[in-house]
């Protein structure tokens, strides 16, 4: 298998983008991606991560239109769908055409339009990513299914509501400093307490919020890389893990089994250790899913989260910063896109293109995780800086 | 309309029928096709007694238009007599009077309705119990 | 000519259940929102019951023929008819006895049809049970009277239009707690009550449902049924009748020769309103709940439109054993939510939501 590096990478801000159409986002961060450190490559096949495009813009078949929109006709594109871990799904399939020598490039651009319809629409669409019916069509939402998570973790570990306000603070923090984020604006202990309740125990400032957004990279081998460019990032692992798509099927519902799964198999294959990842780029769709992810990465002993993230240790300046360009909470969550804008923001960090204030001194390793529903795919990407 | 889904689940959504392994008797809701202890594809409809306790449970304020007119709405994971847990909807009881542990039961009440001109979907939701219950 | 009815076959109540649901709203919450609490010296009664905005008689009817089927201790499968009698069937086509009968595990042998006669449809299902069993067409058959009635906002009848009713399995007598000694229905062509098709709110004609509907109807009933039988008041130990609100049955008892004492225990409209097809049957297995072996029961319904099924029960011994294996009728009185008029007027849907 040839090991794989990123070459480029490219973004649209995550905005409510009312003005621009799903193919616009997509094109907008695949161009960035094709054209990021003045050389032009032409990917030789695209795979779009989305989730919900059938569902909110009525617009399946989005490889090919991605394909045609960004002038690259006649080239092979699909997509692929793994609920809120598209994006990540779509990296891995295009990690496995260029390994496995297939394709000599390959484009992923994950993309999501969230705002296209009410509301109301989206969050029937997003709880497609629960089990349909034992789930959502008895009427559970999915901040419902996750509030469900978050109450027996405190009943458990014996938190309160507010120990849960560190992680949003954090995530917010940061995407104050990034410029594509959604939200731009800190708050204090006093607004999470006081923040309108969607699911108790999960609140606004819980709830990463619905946003329009694209994030694209661009995947070569790395003998190839190495002659295009010294500004690349190379692809330790990218592992997969699965678990039961209903909650109330798992053996635990409050330890996230398919995190742990793909953590260890993307250790495994990287040959790497907990001690190498500098940065972990989570997915905080809800303060209780950092934690969770937290302890089942084996970066914290099960239900003590919430006690290390107290001493700093996650902040953008500790020992193991995590969201650091605001995560799905502070720079917002387009599901499918998500799994990109992780690997894209991992990639700035390694690059040392980060915003001054986000940027991480001598980050070698970082690790994103991807997941979808509430834990039933997880999809964790080591990458590694060079030189 | 989903009235096919609705039709076919009517044994799960009116008596909680899962289904057992009877190779190794492992009780599943919902039912199965294969084990996942022991991979044997020898399952048989099994119906749980729907009496339990609350494991976990929530108050909704936000949620999709098809359930929105019934907000605010408690959903609870129930842990089942026979050790198998399942999701639904509380009944008959007021969100200060929720709380982890409490004994519950199933009943069949209305899940939602095709506004006034569409079926009526009935299934199981969990209440208090009521004396000599 | 005798017009008693006795079927061939001795039959009786093997297994008998109640529901009410767990709301109420006070009478005076109402009077508050609509007569400024001028009535209150003259409110029909205390308070009613008001269903949960998931329930309608089919899911009520389940739970009172789960409790029913808990006390006979039958197999469901022997159970061959489900007869729903409400008029507040959840659907104008599509009967509500077969999600019963799907719950319950009765189906698929079984006869099924949905009964409408205002506030007598749950007795008119007993008697065609009786009929049903007595002519051993069946050994097992369930009859229901169960609705959630509503009152136009602000009129008379939101006072007391409320929600419950009662399920029964009648099988053999030598089965029964309470053997059906005999019964008589009488009819007449009285428009004192009724609600046209596609209406949701009921029309009464006033001073109309008085005299010559509830009255004469119920008069004629259970003086026909006692006469026959050669049975007087104090024959019985127990009597209950449809009650609309608490002054017609106390006035009608009295004028029959029944004292306060004999009603009593079955007079339930006070606490949870007028149940309208649940009502009599609601009472009787109030009833049904503390009386002993041996004594004898008269219930009546009235049914607007008009007509009256009356029955002469008598207790047997198996009734001690079957009371505590479902909830009892004073147990569901005594749950009581009270909610405050915004939540009922929305969950009766008497907001208009688009």
């Amino acid at each position: 298998m040839n090991k794989v590096a990123i070459v480029g990478t490219g973004q649209t801000p995550v905005r409510e983008h009312w003005e621009l159409p799903i193919r616009h986002l997509a094109v907008e961060a695949l161009l960035n991606a094709l054209n990021d450190n003045n050389h032009a490559v032409t990917p030789q096949s695209i795979y779009v991560g989305n989730m919900l495009s059938g569902a909110l813009s009525e617009q399946e078949h989005l490889g090919a239109l991605i394909a045609d929109y960004a002038a690259l006709e006649g080239t092979e594109a699909v997509k692929v769908e793994a609920a809120c871990a598209s994006g990540g799904a779509a990296f891995r399939q295009a990690v496995y055409a260029v390994a496995s020598g297939t394709v000599d490039s390959a484009a992923i651009v994950g993309v999501e339009k969230l705002t296209e319809m009410s509301g109301k629409n989206s969050s029937s669409a997003l709880a497609t990513a629960a089990d349909a019916d034992y789930e959502t069509s008895l009427g559970l939402s999915f901040v419902a299914i996750n509030a469900l998570i978050m109450r027996r973790y405190m009943y458990e570990y014996g938190y309160e509501k507010e120990d849960f306000a560190y992680f949003p603070a954090i995530a917010h923090n940061n995407a104050q400093q990034n410029p594509n984020a959604m939200f731009h604006f800190a708050f204090d202990k006093e607004q999470y307490r006081k923040s309108k309740m969607i699911a108790d125990p999960i609140n606004l400032l819980d709830s990463s919020p619905i946003a329009d957004g694209a994030a694209a990279a661009i995947v070569v081998p790395l003998e190839k890389a190495r002659k295009m460019t010294n500004k690349y990032v190379t692809v330790e692992a990218c592992e997969v893990g699965t678990d039961t798509l209903a909650l109330d099927n798992r053996k635990n519902p409050i330890y996230l089994k398919a995190v742990e799964r793909s953590t260890l198999k993307a250790i495994n294959t990287a040959g790497m250790n907990h001690k190498n990842i500098d940065f972990f780029e989570l997915h905080d769709a809800f303060s209780i899913i950092t934690s969770l992810s937290l302890e089942a990465s084996g970066f914290c002993r099960i239900g003590e989260a919430i006690k290390e993230v107290q001493t700093g240790r996650f902040n953008i300046d500790g020992q193991l910063p995590i969201t650091t360009h605001g995560g799905l909470k502070g720079r917002g969550h387009p599901v499918g896109a998500t799994g990109m804008y992780q690997i894209v923001e991992a990639v700035q960090q390694l690059m040392e293109t980060a915003p001054s204030a986000l940027q991480l001194d001598d980050a070698s390793v970082g690790m994103a995780q991807n997941i979808g529903g509430s834990g039933a795919t997880v999809i964790t990407t080591l990458l590694k800086r060079t030189g | 309309m989903d009235i096919p889904r609705y039709w076919r689940l009517r044994n799960q959504r009116y008596k909680l029928e899962g289904s057992r392994c009877k190779a190794c008797g492992k009780l599943f809701f919902p039912p199965r096709q294969i084990c996942t202890k022991c991979k044997k594809r020898e399952m048989e409809p099994y119906r749980f007694s729907g009496r339990g306790t609350i494991y976990s449970y929530t108050t909704v304020y936000q949620t999709s238009e098809r359930f929105e007119k019934q907000l605010p709405s408690i959903f609870a994971i129930v842990k089942l007599e026979e050790d198998v847990l399942v999701t639904a909807q509380l009944a008959d009881i007021q969100e200060w009077a929720v709380k982890i542990g409490m004994e519950v039961k199933m009943v069949v009440r209305k899940i939602y309705e095709e506004k006034q001109t569409g079926p009526i979907m009935y299934g199981y939701k969990f209440r208090p119990l009521i004396d000599v219950d | 000519m005798q017009h008693v009815m006795k079927p061939n076959r001795p039959v009786g109540i093997v297994g008998y259940g109640a529901y009410i649901p767990a709301f109420r709203i006070m009478s005076r919450d109402i009077s508050r929102l609509w007569r400024n609490e001028q009535d209150l010296n003259y409110l029909p009664i205390e308070q009613k019951s008001v269903p949960g905005a998931d329930e309608d008689t089919i899911t009520m009817s389940i739970e009172a023929a789960n409790n029913a089927l808990a006390r006979a201790r039958v197999n469901p499968n022997l159970i061959r008819a489900i007869w729903v009698g409400s008029e507040s069937h959840p659907y104008a086509v599509k009967p509500s006895g077969t999600v019963v009968a799907e719950a319950l595990e009765i189906s698929p042998h079984a006869v099924s049809g949905d009964f409408e006669f205002a506030c007598k449809a749950g007795t008119e299902a007993i008697q065609a049970a009786i009929g049903f069993v007595g002519s051993s067409m069946a050994d097992y058959a369930l009859a229901v009277g169960m609705d959630t009635a509503q009152g136009r906002p602000g009129d008379a009848l939101e006072y007391t239009a409320a929600a419950g009713g009662a399920a029964f399995i009648i099988g053999p007598a030598e089965q029964a707690v309470a053997t059906i000694e005999g019964s008589y229905s009488y009819v007449s062509d009285t428009p004192d009550f009724f609600r046209r098709a596609y209406q949701k709110f009921p029309e009464h004609g006033n001073r109309f449902t008085g005299e010559p509907a509830y009255f004469h109807h119920l008069r004629n009933s259970v003086g026909t049924l006692m006469e026959e039988m050669a049975l007087k008041a104090h024959d019985f130990d127990y009597a209950v009748f449809h009650q609309p609100n608490t002054k017609f049955p106390v006035k009608l008892a009295k004028e029959l020769g029944f004292t306060r004492d004999q009603i009593k225990d079955g007079l339930l409209v006070p606490k949870i309103g007028n149940t309208y097809a649940g009502a009599a049957v609601l009472g009787l297995t109030a009833i049904l709940d503390i009386a002993k072996p041996g004594s004898r029961i008269l219930a009546a319904s009235f049914g607007s439109g008009a007509g009256s099924d009356a029955f002469c029960l008598s207790i047997n011994n198996q009734i001690e054993e079957v009371r505590t294996l479902a909830p009892m009728t004073t147990h569901y009185v005594r749950r009581s939510v009270v909610i405050d008029y915004g939540t009922y007027a929305r969950w009766r849907t008497k907001i208009i939501q688009t």
